[in-house]
């Protein structure tokens, strides 16, 4: 037999100070990196949009202090139109790049994608860390924005030419605030490059002797997916940045129109496409959308697995579910473009594959119905939190069916019909799949348990309290309220303004009680109770390792050798209903007996 | 200088596995008791040539949306107006794939000194040094073939064609520099004889994608502008 302990690199635990927190070649360090800028940019998302929930329901409320945050955008405490889409830009940047992009994704499964495919680290280490200094340089440049001429850019997460592209004339923002924001855009696409080379090679070259691909978790499967959207995706959405920055700074005009006049001024450009940028952007963008939500689906599904005790109804079926998602992401995404003035024969074209892409996303759900159902489901916080995102998942995704149709999207587009579709179905049920990532796997980074009924507390007051929130906003996009309005004077809209009153209390209630977590993750890390090594009585690799938390090359001396496959629940062996991928023990299994 | 080239120990591959193709999710042993492991997984090959890979098409996607970008704003706007491209372009291409030549000679040679017997003391790292010059030589001719465009008035806003001559060149003449850097690695790893082979392969299948890329977007640039 060959010698089962093979390496492939070697590199010595760190000793100084700054090679083992800072500039770590560690992958569990870096995801524990990731894990932070991603909390401390949630934090900032969160209170921006609390102030403009307050500006939406009591338009003329002075909110005390919010002058300090711009020296012309809030005269008197009351925040200017445009203040009001500058901090709408920033909440959504932040959200989308640096909350539901780096925590699923670049956070967890850096710590876990080495640790479940048993491999010491990923291959490049040096790449590795220099991905997370990336995007935290990116993270300040954006923040920076708002610390510039006139503040961030008010052009929204899409960034839409040409008023993008034309400069300060465009208004607030639209300077140097595009040009900052653009750069950070840039800067991030470089981390993520360099995040899913690492992901991508680590799936395929550094798995442990007897890791088959089909006995990667779910989990794994899921960032691997994504580190193959992220690969495509974020080398497209960079050069896009490049060329708007271009068309800011070199007075080129690849994105601005001839005879464009803004402001009574006439713009000195020629030519340029502004579907051009949307194309461009939407090729990212749609995929994106999917890069922020596959790593929450294998999250979910390995912690529901887990508390199920038993397997998903059919694990292939799931792999090959996310991998049609990540090949159709790349065919709908004119489904954003449909009222843009595209072609309509394109529209069409767009429309078909983003009604076949409802077809994997439904079958993802029904394996995981089918699968609950008849389950004995352990009630855990990580569990609870798995349940929401399939919840949320459901009720986000169904509002997608009726935006797939152009005929539909005409009116509803540009609503907050689409705004509670994304938030319900992106944002939040991301946020929930962190969550269940979290109280999951805690107890593995940290070697301590968080506290089960303050979770369950946060979990109860988010579920209700996300609902409250998202929902109206359908009922508000129906009738016809415009997203993106800072103030609702237009007479038909008055009438909703008690609705915009009931979501901004949600939405505080709801960000208030996410201090509750805050307070659990801090006191727990430090108080918590000693966690064993295999706490929830898991299978896969994670579980396996010598420490908890595991030693700076995961498995000791020696890797561990695969026996099974990732989810041998409801068995009988000698540890009890499970047996743990690196166990040699044999066991009667159901498929034996079949 | 004695020279030895380390690689992780090769394993022979072996024939498909004998048991069934699981994969369930649960629900099965895979690997039955005390059964020869080796049958289950061979070894992976060494990451930097799966990297390499990755890396090219995320390349390849980059430059396929400037592409896109070009096509899309030619047709946009009856702006576009015929660009003669510097002459030096095509001496520099010349360069480059001369280049890719070199390159494939010292790869050559580093593989027999690495079979060789192993105090054999020539240096094989002469053809590395040539390519690197001729890397160079072709960096400063794009810049040479810059200065040339300036000298006819023509800068990077001055129209659509003139914006995309200067920007895909710079981009590539960026992923170029890369490039060099990458062979002077190599070039220093192999003088401290640490330099593994699959490096050594991964940069120069790097070197030649350059190679191509540059002649695919001189033939655009040519159709094109
Ligand atoms: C069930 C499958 C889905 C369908 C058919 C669908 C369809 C659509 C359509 C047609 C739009 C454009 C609406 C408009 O702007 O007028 C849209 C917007 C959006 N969708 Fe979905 N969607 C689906 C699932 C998802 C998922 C899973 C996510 C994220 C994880 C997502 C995130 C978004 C976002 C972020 C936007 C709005 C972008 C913006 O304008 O700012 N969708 N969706
Ligand atoms: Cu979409």
């Amino acid at each position: 037999m060959h010698d089962m302990s093979h390496t492939v690199h070697h590199h010595a635990p760190p000793t100084s100070f700054i090679r083992k927190h800072i500039f770590s070649l560690d992958h569990k360090v870096i995801g524990k990196q990731y894990y932070g800028l991603a909390l401390v940019a949630v934090l900032v998302g969160m209170v921006l949009s609390w102030i403009m929930r307050i500006h939406l329901g009591w338009t003329n409320y002075a909110i005390p202090g919010l002058h300090l945050l711009s020296s012309n955008g809030a005269p008197g405490n009351v925040m200017t139109p445009e203040y009001y889409l500058q901090l709408m830009t920033m909440h959504a940047t932040i959200m989308v790049f640096f909350v539901l992009t780096t925590a699923p994704f670049a956070a967890f499964g850096n710590y876990f994608l080495p640790i479940q495919v048993g491999a010491e680290d990923m291959p490049f280490p040096h790449f590795n860390m220099m991905s997370f200094w990336v995007t935290f340089v990116a993270f300040l440049v954006l923040v920076a924005s708002f610390f510039v001429g006139d503040g961030p850019t008010l052009g929204g997460w899409t960034q839409y030419a040409p008023l993008s592209a034309v400069g300060a004339v465009g208004g607030p923002g639209e300077g140097m605030g595009v040009v900052l924001w653009a750069a950070s855009i840039a800067i991030f696409c470089v981390g993520q490059l360099l995040g899913s080379l690492n992901f991508i090679t680590t799936t395929l070259d550094m798995r442990t002797r007897g890791m088959s691909l089909w006995r990667l978790p779910l989990s794994a499967w899921a960032w691997f997916i994504t580190s193959c959207m992220g690969l495509t995706a974020f080398a497209v959405l960079m050069p896009a940045c490049i060329l708007l920055i271009l068309d800011h700074v070199a007075g080129t005009s690849f994105f601005v129109p001839s005879n464009l006049v803004i402001n009574d001024q006439l713009q000195p450009h020629s030519g340029g496409s502004t579907l051009l940028w949307q194309h461009l952007f939407w090729f990212f963008g749609h995929p994106e959308v999917y890069i922020a939500i596959v790593p929450g689906m294998g999250i979910v599904s390995h912690v529901l697995i887990t508390n199920m005790r038993k397997p998903m109804l059919s694990h292939r079926v799931m792999v090959y579910s996310m991998g049609a998602l990540a090949v159709l992401s790349y065919m709908v995404y004119g489904h954003h473009m449909f009222v843009s003035g595209m072609n309509p024969v394109s529209s069409l074209a767009f429309s078909f594959p983003t009604l076949i892409i409802t077809i994997p996303s439904t079958i993802i759900v029904l394996i995981w119905l089918g699968s609950l159902y008849g389950a004995k489901l352990r009630i855990n916080t990580a569990s609870l939190f798995a349940l929401g995102f399939v919840s949320m998942f459901i009720s986000g995704g169904v509002s997608g069916f009726f935006l797939a149709q152009p005929s539909i999207d005409i009116m509803l587009h540009a609503t907050y019909f689409v705004v509670g579709h994304f938030h319900m179905v992106m944002g939040v049920a991301a946020m929930f799949g962190i969550f269940a990532g979290t109280y999951f796997w805690f107890p593995k980074i940290f070697g301590r348990m968080m506290n089960e009924t303050l979770g369950k507390v946060h979990f109860w007051l988010s579920f209700v309290g996300t609902y409250c929130i998202f929902m109206p906003f359908h009922y508000l996009g129906m009738a016809g309220n415009v997203r993106r309005y800072q103030a609702f004077v237009i007479e038909y809209m008055q009438p909703l303004i008690p609705v915009h009153r009931f979501i901004t209390v949600a939405a505080l209630v709801t960000g208030a009680a996410q201090f509750i977590f805050l307070y659990n993750l801090i006191h727990s890390r430090f108080w918590g109770k000693p966690a064993t090594d295999n706490p929830w009585q898991a299978t896969s690799l994670e579980w396996s390792t010598p420490t908890t938390p595991p030693p700076h090359n995961n498995f000791g001396d020696k890797l561990p050798v695969v026996y099974h496959d990732p989810y041998q629940y409801g068995v009988e062996s000698s540890t009890g209903d499970y047996l743990m991928q690196a166990s040699p023990e044999q066991v009667k299994t159901a498929y034996d007996e079949a | 200088m004695a020279t030895t080239i380390h690689e992780p120990p090769k394993i022979e591959k072996q024939g498909s596995a004998p048991h069934p193709v699981g994969g369930n999710g649960g629900g099965r042993n895979l690997v039955p008791a005390g059964a020869d492991l080796a049958r289950v997984k061979d070894y992976a090959p060494p990451p930097a040539s799966t990297g390499i890979w990755v890396v090219l098409a995320s390349i390849s996607m980059t430059f396929a949306a400037f592409t896109s970008a070009l096509i899309v704003r030619q047709g946009s706007a009856p702006d576009w107006r015929h660009l003669a491209l510097p002459q030096i372009l095509y001496f520099n291409t010349l360069v480059l794939i001369a280049s890719s030549v070199t390159l494939e000679m010292a790869r050559r040679q580093v593989g027999a000194y690495m079979a060789g017997p192993r105090d054999q003391t020539a240096a094989p790292a002469r053809w590395l040094y040539i390519t690197l010059l001729l890397g160079l030589f072709f960096v400063s001719g794009q810049y040479v073939a810059w200065l040339q465009l300036r000298a006819q008035g023509l800068y990077l806003a001055t129209n659509p064609n003139s914006s995309f001559f200067y920007v895909l060149t710079a981009m590539h003449g960026l992923h170029l520099l890369g490039g060099l850097g990458g062979l002077v690695r190599v070039i220093r790893r192999l003088d401290r004889s640490i330099l593994r082979k699959s490096t050594l392969d991964a940069t120069s299948r790097y070197w030649h994608f350059m190679d191509v890329l540059w002649v695919y977007l001189l033939l655009l640039l040519w159709m094109k502008l």
